[in-house]
């Protein structure tokens, strides 16, 4: 049975569609990537997830349930989280500000205590930087701050737009570690990514975007194998 | 030296105004980037609302105290209430409209309101006084009496309030996070509107607080007093940095200094060619010097997000 569920899903913005009608699926617990080139309409897809972007037309349903018609503050309480493309980081607040940001929607204060103090094992260099503000940590760090922020919300579908833009690429692998342990906890993830290599070897199953349409899709290292794939994102 | 000091004390009782006028002009800029060009008039209003309740509630034999603090209630829930409606109606449809058009709609709003208040309050001046004796203290040979020293605490009791609201609650972070980015805090379930309105509401009971206590100080309400007060209070947060609350705040105390200071010696600066009623000069003085030398105002600096 699917988390998720997108049918024909159009979206429009300055006259331009950006998403010509797309459909996917996600089960409970899956990680599951989008791939794409720049402008393909990965990150729409996102936006119109969270509720940022209003579609045209086309269904997204979540838990046997429509969510058109919910805003997207509600969301989060739905269970759905976004770490946006930039990740969105409140630069003047610090750390911990940022993370109890992110359980804004709860008012469990002993459970959200508890959270707070989870993410600092699973990330112990925002332990060390609690009460710094976020604007002053390094791109990583402030990456990190960006998961673990969504993870205070206690995500059933956690999705993730480049997580691994910009940075070292030490950086990225720990980062895609993190993303393996949080798939492994049972967090539902849709993960966009550039890196297509990375993203298909992290997740089980991917979808292939090009000019706003899904033109593959399957199980990820099907996809890793693809000719085309590998023609148009891995450079072989 | 006694009038030094004399300046000292009148220049912070205005000051402790100011600064609460201009905080409610920074948390509206910090959240939508909107000069609310109406809120001087909220001040007005909110006078007017105090004055007409305290006269009714004296004059139905009420205790000159519980007079006083009814007034002051009803002035603050009136001047809320019309913050609110004033986002509701002026500035929220206009959320993505091109700059200008909130900010004309923001002189369009103060307008409305001021021949609003002179429809219903008329042109005169209307006298304010307190229903109890306010003594004088001598300091050194400058005079304080009780209504500016309780105007001082009060204002330092509000300031301090609002610094732990906005610092440790958690209504106080999502307007933090909402004036950041508020894409962002809505992907936290914040409901940017609903802390709009809150920063609205916040700021205009501040508004009706300062409108009570400049009239309780110079005794005087009338319904174009919100205008220049509005100005200068906007000047004052300019001047501490636009958006920055503590700026507001030091912002206001020092405008009140140099105001009173200004215009305590300008006489003597000048040979006796300008008298003190260039006081208002120096508000704008200090406005046009900022914005030349110092646009962000003395607190203002900004944190770059790092890619």
């Amino acid at each position: 049975m699917s988390l998720l569920e997108v049918q024909d899903l159009k979206v429009s913005y300055g006259g331009i569609q950006a998403l010509k009608g797309i459909s996917l699926s996600i089960a409970q617990g899956e990680l599951v990537t989008l791939i794409g080139s720049n402008g393909a309409g990965k990150t729409t897809t996102l936006k119109a997830l969270a509720g940022l972007l209003h579609p045209a037309s086309g269904k997204i349903n979540y838990q046997e349930r429509s969510l058109l018609h919910i805003p997207a503050h509600q969301r989060v309480a739905n269970g759905i989280s976004l770490v946006p493309e930039g990740r969105g980081i409140f630069a003047r607040l610090t750390v911990e500000e940022n993370l109890l940001m992110g359980a804004y929607v709860r008012s469990d204060k002993a459970e959200t205590a508890a959270d707070l103090e989870r993410q600092y094992v699973l990330f112990p260099r925002l332990a060390e930087r609690r009460t710094q503000l976020a604007g002053t940590l390094s791109g990583g760090e402030q990456q990190m701050v960006a998961m673990a922020r969504a993870l205070m919300s206690h995500p059933t579908l956690l999705m993730l737009d480049e997580p691994s833009m910009g940075l070292a690429p030490l950086m990225v692998e720990k980062i895609f570690e993190t993303i393996r342990d949080i798939s492994a906890q049972g967090v539902t993830i849709l993960l966009v990514e550039q890196n297509a290599k990375l993203a298909l070897e992290a997740a089980q199953r991917g979808y292939v975007l090009e000019s706003g349409a899904i033109t593959l899709s399957g199980a990820a290292s099907e996809l890793l194998g693809s000719d085309a794939v590998q023609r148009a994102y891995l450079g072989a | 030296m006694d009038i030094f000091f004399q300046q000292i004390i009148n220049g912070l009782v205005q000051g402790s105004v100011y600064a609460l006028v201009a905080l409610g002009y920074t948390m509206v800029y910090g959240i939508l980037g909107l000069i609310n060009f109406a809120h001087g008039e909220v001040v007005m209003i909110g006078a007017m609302i105090a004055l007409t309740v305290l006269q009714s509630l004296l004059a139905a034999a009420f205790a000159p105290v519980l007079a006083v603090l009814l007034s002051l209630m009803a002035a603050v829930a009136v001047c809320m209430a019309l913050g609110y409606s004033i986002e509701r109606i002026a500035y929220r449809p206009l959320r993505n409209a091109p700059r200008l058009a909130p900010l004309i709609t923001a002189i369009g709003v103060s307008i409305v309101l001021q021949n609003l208040a002179m429809m219903i309050w008329g042109r005169e001046y209307h006298s304010f006084n307190l229903p109890f004796a306010s003594t004088s203290h001598h300091l050194g040979g400058a005079v304080m009496n009780d209504v500016q020293i309780v105007i001082v605490i009060v204002a330092l009791v509000i300031m301090a309030g609002l610094m732990w609201l906005v610092h440790q609650t958690r209504t106080g972070r999502a307007m933090r996070a909402v004036a950041e980015n508020p894409a962002a805090a809505t992907l936290m379930g914040v409901d940017i509107n609903r802390v709009i309105s809150v920063t609205f509401m916040l700021g205009s009971a501040l508004a009706a607080i300062a409108g009570f206590m400049v009239s309780a100080n110079y005794g005087i309400v009338h319904y174009y007093m919100g205008f220049m007060l509005g100005l200068k209070a906007f000047t004052a947060a300019v001047l501490g940095g636009i958006g920055n609350l503590r700026g507001a705040m030091l912002g206001g105390v020092l405008l009140g200094l140099i105001e009173s200071l200004g215009a305590g010696y300008i006489g003597d600066l000048t040979g006796g060619f300008l008298g003190s009623h260039y006081q208002d000069v120096f508000a704008f003085f200090v406005l046009i010097a900022v914005l030349v030398f110092r646009p962000s105002g003395l607190l203002g600096e900004k944190l770059a997000e790092r890619a």
